[in-house]
């Protein structure tokens, strides 16, 4: 049951990665991008970490989601505007590349696998991705992480205020 | 119930002093308005004096604090030194720049501080969570710093270049880490160097892709080839001030990160990492080398030099060993001093819009302002290591060590690229001292701000030049603990 389950998750995870860059259409791009964060939130609740997968998707396909769709709406980016103008060697030296890469990841995890002493191979432990888990770590072990966090998004709203602003001076 | 843990929150005092003077910073700009706004830039300059202080006197330490995340030793507290030194010439280099431009604001400051607190936290983090939050403190303020200059295409362009460029580089790091997490189950250096042995790659081979990408993920940071596609662009389009900052302290960042990493964390397998390195430093030196040579446009070519130079660094990281990382150290000290005395002089030689910026626009300089023009000549000097210079001990301190540690051909490389790099260096002062005067006539003021940054990165690259002895005997202090648990 957990292997088909997997197998589903798994394959709308990639076929959606991979409609995101080949469809035309920013919005159905949008869309498919959706559809991969509900298969990733599949898969880790398919873990066990249910937290993690609730949070998948109400911050991911939820929120951020959101936000893009706006984004592409407010832009008003109509299909025909998306040229493809860049060389054709490019894309091929591109694609290439990039298949070059997964092969290499995938080799290299198989090659990890085989010997086994990976820790990939350790069960997952009874209370992982836990509400309890997780809060332990942030306040403990790794709290200069979540509270610099903060500094993080200050920067972010500042930034945004500024460039937001209009191009005048804000008082002359 | 969760049993909190103590806080020791005296390890990241001085990151404390700068966010708090950051949010000063922001805090005066609501209430100070119009052109009586420069003293904000003086809040900024009093933060950067305390949080010196404040290293100052945790130099000697060597404690970690918030379970294991950061660490205090004398290498940490160098580095915020650089970037407190960075932070303040740019202080120096931007107060004159902004007012002619009328780009001045409390936002510019803010987002300096706050990229050094990013720094800062880089530097001292020892531990691969902290070090990417550090890395993201740092970038997005250097991002906004880059499209500054709202009203102008060209730093629209830069700004929407890095952020694109950074996030796809953070993206790397991230992917990277969740390697090294999968398969080491921690992503604290001290534990992974206890994990590590000779042989960890050939029984864990995500090891080897993991250390790889994060490599990849700090490298778009320091602009190494190939990874440095968007350094001239970047460099061209932001405020010169800023392409000064960029050049200086982020760069700085990456290698203090870099030299922890991979010659302390990683040590144990540093001997399979040594290879990338050095395909990456004769890549990084001689693509900016030969780019450099063709350029026309001063930013732009000191954007390629700026590469070439963080080539010669990657040589020193190449030899990994304690003398290596010195010769480093020392290099970044010079490279600090001489490349913002570079960009202060090409602010000085500007002006409003900067639309002239041909080296080309020099000629005959030296007629009409000599000392403008010599001072230029010095910053040329080091940059292309001639003596009595800082660039130039910098340069024999890191050939010799490779030499010394059997990396000849690597430095048989490095001499080859300086000698290529002097062409387009001398090029300048040949402009300025032998060709004729330019068409458009540089009127050139000298506001005291300014020449407090020129005069004081002088003083450094010849001090660094002539007296290296005090120098290297700091910087041997600072990277002496750094490899002593080993």
């Amino acid at each position: 049951m957990h292997l088909i389950l997997f197998i589903i998750f798994a394959v709308f995870c990639i076929a959606g990665a991979i409609l995101v860059i080949v469809l035309r259409s920013p919005v159905a791009s949008a869309i498919s991008l959706i559809f991969v964060m509900c298969a990733i939130a599949g898969l880790f609740a398919l873990v066990g970490a249910l937290f993690v997968a609730a949070l998948q998707v109400i911050v991911y396909a939820g929120a951020v989601m959101v936000l893009f769709l706006f984004v592409i709406m407010l832009l008003n980016i109509k299909e025909e505007l998306i040229t493809t103008d860049e060389k054709r060697l490019t894309r091929y030296l591109g694609s290439a590349l990039g298949l070059a890469f997964v092969l290499e990841i995938a080799y290299f995890v198989r090659r990890g696998l085989a010997f086994g002493s990976s820790s990939l191979y350790l069960p997952v432990p009874k209370e992982f991705a836990s509400i309890e888990l997780i809060s332990t770590g942030i306040f403990t072990k790794y709290l200069l992480a979540f509270e610099m966090t903060s500094i993080l998004l200050l920067v972010a709203i500042v930034g945004a205020i500024m460039l937001a602003r209009g191009k005048g001076r804000r008082d002359t | 119930m969760i049993s909190l843990p103590i806080i020791n929150f005296s390890v990241i005092y001085p990151e404390i002093i700068i966010l708090v003077t950051a949010i000063a910073v922001l805090i005066a700009d609501l209430f100070i308005k119009g052109d009586r706004r420069a003293p904000i830039s003086l809040i900024a300059l009093a933060g950067i004096i305390m949080a010196a202080f404040a290293i100052h006197a945790q130099w000697g330490a060597n404690v970690s604090g918030f379970s294991g995340a950061i660490i205090v030793d004398n290498y940490a507290l160098l580095f915020k030194y650089i970037f407190l030194v960075g932070a303040l010439l740019t202080l120096f280099l931007s107060v004159w720049y902004l007012q002619r431009e009328e780009l001045f604001s409390g936002e510019y400051f803010f987002f300096i501080l706050i990229s050094i607190v990013g720094m800062m936290i880089l530097s001292s983090s020892n531990e691969l969570i902290t070090a990417f939050l550090g890395l993201e403190i740092m970038s997005i303020p250097l991002y906004l710093l880059a499209g500054f200059d709202k009203g102008k295409l060209r730093s629209n362009e830069a700004a929407l270049k890095y952020l694109l460029m950074g996030a796809f580089a953070s993206g790397f790091l991230i992917y990277g880490i969740a390697f090294i997490y999968g398969s080491m189950g921690t992503t604290n250096f001290d534990e992974i160097v206890r994990a590590l042995s000779s042989d960890s790659l050939d029984t864990d081979p995500l090891i080897l892709i993991g250390i790889s990408m994060i490599v990849i993920g700090f490298a778009f940071k320091t602009a190494f080839v190939p990874f440095h596609s968007w350094v001239p662009d970047v460099y061209t389009g932001a405020p010169t001030p800023v392409t000064a900052f960029f050049s200086i302290a982020p760069k700085a960042a990456g290698f203090a990160i870099l030299f922890r990493l991979l010659t302390v964390a990683f040590s144990p397998i540093f001997v399979n990492l040594s290879t990338m390195l050095w395909v990456l430093a004769v890549l990084t030196m001689s693509v900016g080398n030969l780019i450099a040579l063709t350029q026309r446009n001063i930013k732009r070519m000191l954007a390629y030099s700026s590469i070439a130079h963080a080539g010669y660094i990657l040589v020193s990281l190449a030899i990994g060993t304690s003398k290596g990382t010195e010769a480093g150290l020392f290099y970044l000290l010079a490279y600090t001093a001489m490349n913002a005395g570079a960009f202060g002089m090409v602010i000085l030689l500007g002006h409003k819009g900067e639309d002239d910026l041909t080296i080309s626009s020099y000629g005959g300089l030296s007629r009409r302002h000599p000392v403008a023009a010599a001072t230029m000549s010095l910053f040329m000097f080091s940059l292309a290591g001639i003596p009595p210079t800082a660039g130039f001990i910098g340069k024999f301190n890191i050939f010799s060590n490779a030499i010394s540690a059997g990396f000849i051909w690597l430095a048989i490389i490095g001499v080859i690229n300086s000698v290529i790099s002097v062409y387009y260096y001398l090029r300048v002062i040949i402009t300025m001292y032998m060709k004729p005067e330019a068409d458009s006539v540089t009127t050139v003021t000298y506001p005291p701000s300014l020449l407090v940054a020129i005069i004081l990165a002088a003083w450094g690259t010849l001090h660094i030049g002539l007296f290296p002895n005090g120098w290297l005997l700091f910087i041997r202090e600072s990277v002496v603990g750094l490899y002593q648990a080993l």
